[in-house]
C-alpha cells in the first residue's frame, strides 16, 4: 500500500499544528463557533447531540496493521471503546472532546493517517472498490489513481469551498461495489486501444434529490484526468447553486442544464485547463503504482478447506469470496452481528482485526462501503484459524449480503439532523429474520436505512429501503423497494403510507414472503421486484 | 474598513472601483469589482488597461471568487487583485494560491497569526498561479 514520503508526511504534519492553533484560538474565545465551523469541518470534526464527533479519512478504505491499531488506540483513549465505520470506508467517533482533538490528530499523523476534508463543502475522502487489488474482475488497480486523487484534492486551493461537499469514487471493474454512479464523480477505470483511461459520471447522489450519474465523457486519458477534474469542478464552482443548501450538489446542476449543457462547459473549460501544466506526469503515477504492486503470493497452496465444522462451513458460504490468486481467499468480517450496532467495532474488536491481518493477510485490511471490514489476503489454510478468532470475538457473523448485513446511519441516537432512529429497527429487523430462518431462504437482500432524507444510510440504494421521517412529531417509517447501487444502479420507490418501527417490520416480512413465493430459478429479491412491478408488492404489504 | 494587507511590490491601488456593468460601460475606470455570481472571463478582452480587480465575498463560505482569481490569472492579468469582504486569517494561504495579492478584510488579522498561517505549508500539491512547484514536480523535477 502507499507510503507516505516526506512531502506527505510534512503536509499531515502542518495541518495537525493549523488545527491545534484553530483549536486554540476557539478555545480562547479569539474565533466564534460560526467562524470555528468551517475549519473543525475541514478536519473531520462535528458538533453532534451529544460530543463532538470525528470522522477519521481511511483513503480508499485500505489499512495497514497498524493504522487499524491506532484507530483503536483511539477508540481506547478518546472515545469510550468504539468506532463506527462509515458507508464512505471512514470511521467515525461519536464521543470526542474538542480538547483533545488536536492530540487524536498527531497520534493518527504517526500513521500517516488524518481526518482532512472528511467533512465540508470540499473534495471529500476519495472512495474505491474494496476488493480493489484482490478482484478477478479488475482490469486495473484502482488505488493509485485514488491515491494520485486523494493528493490532488487535498488543499486544493480553488475547491476548499464549493457550494457542497463533493464526492469522487474509483472502480475498475464492470462489477460496481461502490455504488459509483451514486457520486458526484465516478470513475469507472476502462481499457481502451491497449490504454487504460477513465469513463467518467457526473452528477450522481442520494439525499433528497437522488439521481444516478448520467456518463459525461467515455474515456479521458490517464495523463489528462486532473485537467478534466479541475474543469469539472470549476463549472460546478461557479455555476453550481449557492442560494439553497438542499439544491446545491451537483447533481442539480447537471439537471438543470441538462447533461449536454454541462458537458459542454466542462469540454470547454477542459480545453483550457490542459494548456495549464496542471497535470502531474505520469512518472507520479507510476511511481504511487509501486507501492501497489501485486503482492509474491505463495505458490501450490492447498485449495481444500476442510468444511466438517457447520458453524464455520456456513461462514465460509456466506463471507468468504474467490480470490484471483489460487490458494487464497477473500475474507469479508461482517460488523453486523444480530442486534448489534451496524459498522461498529470495539477497541478490542480492532485490535484483533489488526492482529489478524498482521498474521494472515499481508498486513492489510480494507473498509466496506457497506460497513465491514475485508481480508484481502488470506490462505485457504488459514481460514478456520481466523474464524475460529473472529467468532470468539463476536465478529463472525455469516451475513453478507443478506438482510441482516444492512446499512443504517447512526440515526437519532447520534445525529442531530436526524427525524427517527435507525440503530433499534435495523436491530428489530436483524432479529427478525434471524429468528424465524428467512434470512437463509431470502440470500442475497440489500436493505439500507436512513433516518432522514439525507440519506446517509444510502435507503434509496437499498433492495430495500427505509427512510425514517417524522409525522407529525412521531417517528415513522417509509418503506422503498427496487433500488440498487451496484452497476444495475436504479433508486428505490415508495410503496406507499409510512409505518411505526414495528410496522415497518412486519411490512417487510410480507414483501419477501411474496418474494419467497413467486420467485423463478436464481431470481434474488431486486430482480423479482423488477420482474413483478411494484403492484403485487404493494398488495401484499397493504393488503 | 480596516487596512490594506498588502503583498504587491508596490503600493495597493487607491481608486474606488466600479461594477462590471459600469466598466464595461463607457467608463475610464481602471479598477472594477467582480461580485460571486459575476463572470469574471468578462474582463479578459480588457485586462492591459485594469490596475485593480476586487472580488467580492460577502460570505466566506461562498468561494466563487477564488475561481473568478485564478481565471484571471491563468488570463495573464498583472494588476492587483484584492479579496475583500468576510475574509478570514484561515481563508489566506487558499487566496494567495488562487492569485490575490492584496485584502480588504472586514474584521482586522492579526498580524502574527496572518504570518504563521502563510508559511505553515512548506509544499502544495496542485500547480496553481502562484508560482509554486508542486510536490510532483519536486519528485520528478520537472516544471
Ligand atoms: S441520514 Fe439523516 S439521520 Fe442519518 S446520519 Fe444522515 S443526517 Fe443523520
Amino acid at each position: 500500500m502507499y507510503l507516505y514520503d516526506s512531502y506527505d508526511q510534512a503536509m499531515v504534519d502542518a495541518r495537525v499544528e493549523e488545527f491545534r492553533d484553530q483549536a486554540r484560538r476557539r478555545l480562547a474565545g479569539e474565533l466564534t463557533e460560526d467562524q470555528f465551523k468551517p475549519l473543525r469541518l475541514m478536519n473531520g470534526l462535528y458538533l453532534q447531540l451529544h460530543a463532538y464527533m470525528l470522522r477519521v479519512a481511511v483513503p480508499y478504505g485500505t489499512l495497514s496493521s497498524r493504522k487499524m491499531r491506532m484507530l483503536a488506540h483511539i477508540a481506547r483513549k478518546y472515545d469510550r471503546g468504539y468506532g463506527h465505520f462509515t458507508t464512505r470506508q471512514n470511521i467515525q467517533y461519536n464521543w470526542i472532546k474538542l480538547e483533545d482533538a488536536p492530540d487524536i490528530l498527531a497520534d493518527l499523523a504517526t500513521v500517516e493517517m488524518h481526518a482532512i476534508q472528511t467533512s465540508g463543502n470540499c473534495i471529500r475522502n476519495i472512495s474505491s472498490d474494496q476488493y480493489a487489488g484482490v478482484a478477478a474482475d479488475e482490469i486495473t488497480d484502482p488505488r493509485p489513481w485514488a491515491e494520485l486523487l486523494r493528493q490532488w484534492s487535498s488543499f486544493h486551493p480553488e475547491f476548499t469551498y464549493l457550494p457542497r461537499k463533493f464526492k469522487i469514487c474509483v472502480i475498475a471493474s464492470a462489477n460496481d461495489r461502490a455504488a459509483m454512479r451514486l457520486h458526484d464523480i465516478g470513475l469507472e477505470l476502462v481499457e481502451r486501444d491497449g490504454r487504460i483511461g477513465a469513463r467518467v459520471f457526473a452528477g450522481g447522489g442520494m439525499g433528497r434529490t437522488p439521481m444516478v450519474a448520467p456518463e459525461i465523457r467515455d474515456f479521458v486519458e490517464e495523463d489528462e484526468l486532473v485537467s478534466y477534474l479541475e474543469a469539472c469542478l470549476r463549472v460546478y464552482n461557479r455555476y453550481g447553486r449557492r442560494d439553497n443548501k438542499f439544491k446545491a450538489r451537483i447533481k442539480i446542476l447537471v439537471h438543470e442544464l441538462g447533461v449536454d449543457e454541462y458537458r459542454r462547459q466542462v469540454e470547454e473549460e477542459f480545453a483550457h485547463m490542459r494548456q495549464l501544466g496542471i497535470q502531474p506526469p505520469t512518472e507520479e503515477l507510476d511511481r504511487i503504482r509501486a507501492y501497489f504492486a501485486p503482492p509474491v503470493y505463495e505458490t501450490g497452496l492447498p485449495e481444500e478447506v476442510d468444511r466438517s465444522d457447520p458453524d464455520f462451513a456456513l461462514w465460509l458460504d456466506r463471507n468468504v469470496l474467490p480470490h484471483k490468486q489460487p490458494g487464497y481467499a477473500i475474507v469479508n468480517i461482517s460488523l453486523k452481528p444480530v442486534g448489534g450496532i451496524p459498522g461498529d467495532a470495539s477497541a478490542d474488536q480492532i485490535d484483533l482485526m489488526a492482529d489478524l491481518a498482521e498474521r494472515h493477510s499481508l498486513d492489510q485490511l480494507r473498509v466496506t462501503h457497506a460497513q465491514n471490514i475485508v481480508l484481502p489476503y488470506v490462505k485457504k489454510a488459514d481460514l478456520y484459524t481466523i474464524w475460529q478468532q473472529l467468532d470468539a470475538a463476536g465478529l463472525g457473523t455469516a451475513n453478507l449480503d443478506r438482510i441482516s448485513d444492512m446499512i443504517a446511519c447512526p440515526g437519532l441516537d447520534y445525529c442531530s439532523l436526524a427525524n427517527a432512529r435507525s440503530i433499534p429497527v435495523a436491530q428489530k429487523i436483524a432479529r427478525r429474520f434471524a429468528g424465524n430462518g428467512k434470512e437463509e431462504a431470502i440470500g442475497e437482500l440489500k436493505l439500507k436505512i436512513s433516518g432522514c432524507i439525507n440519506a446517509c444510510g444510502h435507503h434509496h440504494a437499498g433492495h430495500i429501503g427505509i427512510l425514517g421521517v417524522d409525522r407529525k412529531g412521531t417517528e415513522n417509517y417509509q418503506l422503498l423497494l427496487g433500488g440498487s447501487g451496484a452497476e444495475d444502479c436504479s433508486l428505490g420507490a415508495i410503496t406507499g403510507p409510512g409505518f411505526t418501527e414495528d410496522g415497518v417490520v412486519d411490512a417487510i416480512e410480507r414483501a419477501t414472503d411474496l418474494y419467497l413465493a413467486q420467485r423463478q430459478e436464481g431470481e434474488r429479491f431486486l430482480d423479482t421486484y423488477r420482474r413483478l412491478g411494484m403492484a403485487p408488492f404493494k398488495e401484499a404489504i397493504y393488503g | 474598513m480596516v487596512d490594506l494587507l498588502n503583498f504587491r511590490e508596490g503600493e495597493t491601488i487607491g481608486e474606488t472601483p466600479v461594477s462590471i456593468e459600469e466598466f464595461l460601460g463607457a467608463s475610464n475606470a481602471t479598477a472594477v469589482r467582480i461580485a460571486p455570481g459575476e463572470d469574471a472571463r468578462a474582463l479578459l478582452p480588457h485586462l492591459d488597461r485594469i490596475a485593480l480587480v476586487e472580488v467580492a465575498f460577502p460570505a466566506f463560505g461562498d468561494g466563487r471568487g477564488y475561481s473568478s482569481a485564478r481565471i484571471l490569472r491563468e488570463a495573464g492579468y498583472r494588476g492587483e487583485l484584492r479579496a475583500s469582504g468576510d475574509v478570514l486569517v484561515d481563508q489566506l494561504f487558499a487566496m494567495r494560491r488562487c492569485g490575490f495579492d492584496s485584502f480588504a478584510p472586514d474584521k482586522a488579522l492579526d498580524p502574527a497569526v496572518v504570518e504563521a498561517t502563510l508559511s505553515r505549508y512548506a509544499d502544495v500539491y496542485q500547480k496553481s498561479v502562484d508560482g509554486r512547484r508542486p510536490i510532483w514536480a519536486k519528485r520528478h523535477e520537472v516544471n
